[in-house]
């Protein structure tokens, strides 16, 4: 009885993230209106069969921009999460398994920059950097490296005592061979579990720093962007507003409704 | 003693690191100061001169001190925006974030602390699934979404109250307070959840611990063994929590200023960053960096007050 109430929240997660995969796959091929060509006899409709989202105050689909914007935020959250946990992966590999000074030093940064709030970091990266998609994915990449190489690091510390390593090292592997061939595979299921948090955090962060407008830069597509300018219509339009953020929503949810799950399972 | 003072050092160096850190952060920016200030037209000679009269030709290493001085009596400069200097801009912006960011808090705590006790109660079964749902429901809206969704419901439809209206606190404290009850909910409410959540298992952790079947066996009350003896010990690790709640409250309260369009910390710099106006940035970054690393520091004295073993360690 207890495991079936537990794949509950599961499929529900499993469900709610094909959905927004979905809408991503298919807005790479296909979307139902150009999601830039403006229609001033349309201007905010509400949804309809015609528009299934409505339309904006330019007469644009939102179903099209969501499914636009959607693409943005995935291929944002990926990015920053593949620059965050390869780097992140390597530097708590390499401090978890040596130790010594460059760990201590390492980790002090690591605690640093891990007691400012990352927006607030996020800010300051982009005021240096400047905004657009790849100025963000650069600066929340950047950003999410501590947390990726903690996690790492206390798991290498961890495995790096076991019997099954001090085997290999009989056997006369090398350092990397083990860290690399032998302890990394184990730590699988924590990186796995990281990554989702590391996306459900970058796709919150773009979001809100589009929001901003110091985020996604026009003519690029962006969910939070698309929050921002629906606030001013929320009188006449309100669907403008709903839709990207219940995208936003949805992905979050999804994930870490997945993520409880593996968390659960891992223990 | 030797704990104290150890804790004063890394704070002061904690702070050292991060001022550091943002002085830099902002020299590495490409543009020259002097020049964005006087505009393409000027000659050398009054860029030249401009460059030496802001201290621009002397050495990172001073500037660094002035900077430092400077930051230690309150002095940041001006605004190249609005030319009035950064510190009263700070002035007149700070509040707003202070209460807005405090009352947060009251209502993080208000509210998390029984329900995440109730749900403790409920381990199993429909009610324990729906409140992972919820949780994580909660956890999942972006505060500024919920803050728009809070102006549509509150605001546009049951007209509680105008967006994007604001009222000063010297105007009218109790309006002041009405407005910015709103902002404050919508930044509460994913924390909350998150409180819930870590409070919550935090029980249940405890419930589970040799001390709890020792007091049942000994004829003590569910109840009173929930109060008495295990809630002391589960919110110890909610202090240490509530550190990072607090950062993130501030954080949060960033982006919910622009939602509610209210005058504070945030909207001063967002509209800095969006104006290049980096003296102003600077400041605000190193204000609220300042004030998470001190609300940390508090946490741990408050901690090591709690639980004394930690002093060892």
């Amino acid at each position: 009885m207890r495991k079936r109430q537990l794949d509950f929240n599961f499929i529900l997660g499993i469900v709610l993230i094909s959905f927004v995969l979905l809408l991503v796959l298919v807005g790479l091929f296909y979307t139902p209106y150009d999601p830039n060509a403006m229609d001033i006899t349309s201007k905010n409709l509400p949804p309809s069969l015609n528009h299934l989202f409505g339309t904006d105050y330019m007469g644009r689909d939102i179903l099209s921009r969501v499914m636009e914007g959607a693409k943005t935020t995935f291929f944002i959250g990926i990015a920053t999460v593949a620059i965050g946990a390869v780097v992140g992966t390597l530097v708590g590999a390499v401090t978890g398994y040596y130790g010594g000074i460059l760990d201590e030093v390492l980790m002090r940064i690591n605690d640093g920059v891990a007691s400012f709030p990352s927006i607030l970091l996020a800010l300051v990266m982009v005021s240096i950097l400047g905004t657009g998609k790849y100025n963000i994915i650069l600066a929340l990449g950047i950003i999410f490296i501590p947390s990726f190489a903690r996690v790492v690091r206390s798991e290498f510390i961890a495995q790096k005592q076991l019997d099954y390593v001090r085997n290999a090292k009989l056997m006369g592997a090398g350092d990397l061979r083990i860290m690399f061939v032998h302890i990394l595979p184990n730590t699988k299921s924590i990186i796995l579990s990281a990554v989702t948090v590391g996306f459900n955090n970058a796709v919150l962060a773009e979001a809100g720093m589009s929001y901003l407008s110091l985020g996604v830069q026009p003519p690029d597509a962006s969910l939070g962007r698309m929050l921002s300018e629906a606030q001013t219509y929320l009188f006449n339009a309100p669907w403008f507003a709903l839709a990207p953020g219940f995208i936003i929503v949805i992905t979050v949810l999804g994930f870490s409704l997945i993520n409880e799950r593996g968390i659960k399972n891992g223990k | 003693m030797r704990f104290y003072v150890k804790k004063i050092i890394t704070l002061v160096l904690t702070l050292l690191l991060v001022s550091l850190l943002t002085f830099v952060a902002f020299q590495v920016i490409p543009g020259d100061g002097a020049l964005s200030k006087l505009g393409m037209d000027a000659t050398e000679e009054q860029v030249e001169a401009l460059r030496e009269s802001l201290g621009l030709n002397d050495s990172m290493v001073v500037r660094f001190t002035r900077f430092l001085g400077g930051a230690v009596k309150g002095d940041f400069g001006n605004s190249s925006q609005y030319s009035v200097s950064v510190t009263s801009l700070v002035k007149e912006r700070l509040p707003v974030t202070i209460w807005l960011a405090g009352l947060s808090i009251v209502i993080i705590i208000v509210v998390s602390i029984p329900l995440g006790i109730l749900c403790s109660r409920k381990q199993n079964g429909m009610v324990d699934r729906l409140i992972t749902l919820l949780t994580q429901t909660c956890m999942a809206v972006p505060s500024f979404f919920l803050g728009i969704l809070i102006t549509l419901v509150f605001g546009v439809m049951l007209k509680w109250f105008i967006p994007g209206k604001y009222v000063g606190p010297s105007q009218d404290f109790g309006q002041f307070i009405h407005y910015i009850i709103f902002p404050a909910v919508a930044v509460s409410v994913p924390k909350i959840a998150m409180m819930v959540k870590f409070l919550r298992n935090s029980v249940i952790r405890e419930l589970q611990l040799d001390y709890v079947r020792t007091a049942k066996s000994k004829g003590n009350k569910e109840r009173r063994i929930l109060y008495k003896h295990v809630l002391k010990n589960a919110l110890m690790p909610v202090i240490t929590f509530m550190g990072m709640v607090i950062a993130d409250v501030l954080a949060g309260s960033i982006v919910i200023e622009q939602v509610f369009n209210l005058p504070g910390m945030g909207r001063l710099l967002v509209v800095a960053i969006s104006n290049r106006d980096f003296n102003v940035v600077q400041a605000v970054v190193l204000y609220i960096a300042a004030v998470v690393i001190i609300i940390n520091f508090i946490v741990d004295l408050l901690y090591q007050k709690v639980d004394p073993r930690v002093k060892i360690s």
